[in-house]
């Protein structure tokens, strides 16, 4: 079976070599893929937009139905993640494992307190235990609020440089993965709750649709910005610009929310109590 | 394009995508695959699709990595096979 796979795997893969020497060079500006709608973004995008990335342009305006439905794709897969590993039952073994702040004993509960230990003397750990690391800890608390600084630059840069969205919204919710991953998964959840992510991963899909039938409201076509210039009192070619920003903020609010959903679901089997 | 960075790019893409197939330990797996990712980024930069790099970087590099490692340690460590 194995010599088989091999045959079948170097067969394609000499196919797909071969094909490749029919490709144009690179950077052809005579290939089929530069001569059809290409010259037309590159001379018409500033002036139709005034957004100097093109390719920001291109996903957010002109291909605008695609970027939406990549944003209910990513939703979808939060969704799938969700219905396939939430759990409601307890993890087995001890109820409550504690740690004393200050000499590092672990206290065991067999049954859930019915009221936690305050948290400046008692910490909360997770059962796999994982050495308290402070150096880890605190550089992570330092980093974090830059990488979500960076993130929303992202988020609302990509006119201008590479970046966008998608960028963005993965760099924004890695910072919340950063947390859980260096901290635990009940710090995270204390910042962004399980409601919190399942509401905002669907908001930005509705912010987006929603964008789209503000300008049918308007009288156009379904994602045509220049439609929105008098409710913001902007010009056309500023609507359309404005129009990208707020479904690019959409597509940041809905993948970063879904990336965090489908982290914490993963790394705590569905349970969401504690994570890795 | 400077062509021995390119060549040692691809050697490496090729090296990495072999040993993610390859090693037994999914752990390795997943960093290899890490590595492919962000060599792809590498290549898609070096080629001027600066946007696609990005997002081959955060996403391909960055989270699915992680999320790679948070199912193997939840399953299991090893591969059958």
């Amino acid at each position: 079976m194995k010599l088989i796979s091999l045959a079948l795997v170097v067969l394609l893969g000499g196919l797909f070599m071969a094909a490749t020497a029919d490709f144009p060079d690179w950077g052809d500006p005579a290939s089929p893929a530069s001569v059809h709608v290409s010259p037309r973004y590159i001379e018409k995008t500033m002036e139709e937009t005034s957004v100097p990335n093109i390719v920001t342009a291109v996903l957010a305006d002109y291909r605008g139905y695609d970027t939406m439905f990549e944003t209910a794709v990513v939703f979808t897969a939060g969704v799938a993640c969700f219905l396939l590993l939430r759990r409601r039952d307890p993890r087995p073994g001890p109820e409550r494992i504690y740690r004393h702040q200050a000499t590092g004993v672990i206290v065991e509960m067999r049954h859930k307190p019915a009221k936690e230990p305050a948290g400046e003397v008692f910490a909360r750990i997770d059962d796999d235990w994982v050495p308290h690391d402070l150096i880890i800890m605190n550089v992570c608390r330092l980093l974090i609020p830059f990488i979500q600084l960076f993130g929303l630059y992202v988020i609302a840069h990509g006119h201008h440089s590479p970046g966008g969205g998608f960028q963005g919204g993965v760099i924004l919710g890695a910072s919340i993965i950063l947390l859980a991953l260096s901290w635990d998964l009940r710090t995270a959840m204390g910042r962004l709750s399980e409601a919190a992510t399942g509401l905002m991963s669907a908001v930005g899909v509705f912010i987006y649709a929603g964008v789209g039938a503000m300008c049918l409201a308007m009288g156009s076509n379904f994602l045509d910005y220049e439609a929105l210039g008098p409710l913001m009192f902007v010009d056309p070619v500023h609507a359309r610009s404005l129009g990208i920003f707020f479904v690019e903020l959409g597509v940041g609010l809905a993948v970063m929310a879904t990336m965090v959903l489908i982290y914490k679901n993963l790394a705590s089997e569905g349970r969401l109590d504690q994570g890795l | 394009m400077i062509w021995q960075i390119d060549l040692a790019v691809l050697v490496l893409v090729v090296i990495c995508a072999i040993g993610a197939l390859a090693v037994k330990d999914l752990v390795g797996a997943s960093i290899l695959f890490g590595a492919y990712s962000f060599l792809m980024c590498i290549l898609w930069a070096v080629m001027g699709a600066v946007d696609v790099a990005f997002t081959e970087a955060s996403v391909g590099a960055g989270v699915s990595t992680v999320f790679f490692l948070a199912a193997v340690f939840r399953t299991s460590r090893r591969s059958k096979d």
